[in-house]
């Protein structure tokens, strides 16, 4: 069967997000690059049952992301010590920027939850819907909300970002600079 | 792929799939929305810092599986 070029095109052109979200994942960029060509063998293998005009993105990373959790799986006690390993990995990674801001989000990051990061990334930076995202991860939408929100919580958490208008006088005052409601 | 969105943006204002409690201002879980677009902002960075041109490993591998017509399974 002859690859349609169009959806030959569309695979190509999802490479990069794919690849950034496989990194994202497993936080090594030689696993990630294996998971990304897995992904493309298994959906050329069965590019028959993509329907052309459905989401073709989220299909792929629907298949990468299984691959990631059938292979976390198998090496759940490798990964379990996450907190150090996937750390350690994420800072041999060809980094473009070695900004100590940087530096922390990916150690924070690498703290999240598995579950929480990846709802977080798809939703928050891979540019998914809510709906696409809870496709993607075989689950409720609103078990999706749950796990940003409580992604973004922890990393608020761990990058001790203050929260400068909690109560008081700032809140109103901020409200008027932007435009919000204060109630 | 859809355009992303701001993070801090993204839920709609009459939710009902997240309890209304701890909420201050429009933020949730008790996050402001300064808070959220810290760390929204600080993802996409990251995030964006991973992208790179496809590599000539996967447009090579994708060339090579339409001339040898797919493979039928990758295991």
């Amino acid at each position: 069967m002859k690859l349609d070029p169009t959806i030959r095109d569309q695979i190509l052109a999802a490479v990069p997000s794919l690849r950034a979200f496989a990194i994202s994942l497993c936080g090594n960029v030689d696993r990630a690059d294996d998971l990304v060509q897995e992904t493309l063998l298994r959906a050329l293998a069965n590019i028959s049952s993509f329907q052309p005009g459905t989401n073709l993105p989220a299909w792929l990373f629907t298949i990468l992301r299984n691959l990631f959790r059938s292979e976390y799986r198998k090496r759940r006690r490798e990964v379990e010590d996450a907190d150090g390993s996937y750390a350690e990995t994420l800072k041999a990674q060809p980094s473009q920027t070695s900004h100590v801001e940087f530096q922390e989000f990916r150690e924070a990051l690498s703290k999240v939850p598995p579950d929480q990061r990846e709802a977080l990334i798809l939703v928050g930076a891979s540019g998914f819907s809510y709906e696409e995202a809870a496709e993607i991860c075989g689950c409720a939408v609103g078990t999706i909300k749950s796990r940003v929100n409580r992604a973004r919580t922890r990393l608020a958490q761990l990058l001790n970002i203050e929260n400068p208008n909690d109560f008081g006088p700032d809140r109103a005052t901020r409200a008027v600079l932007t435009g919000d409601d204060v109630a | 792929m859809k355009d992303r969105k701001p993070l801090d943006n993204e839920e709609k204002p009459g939710s009902m799939d997240t309890p209304p409690v701890i909420r201050r201002g429009k933020g949730q879980a008790g996050l402001t929305r300064d808070i959220q677009a810290k760390i929204g902002q600080q993802l996409r960075a990251y995030y964006d810092g991973l992208l790179e041109p496809t590599p000539d490993r996967f447009s090579e591998l994708l060339r090579e599986l339409d001339k040898s017509g797919g493979r039928e399974t990758s295991e």
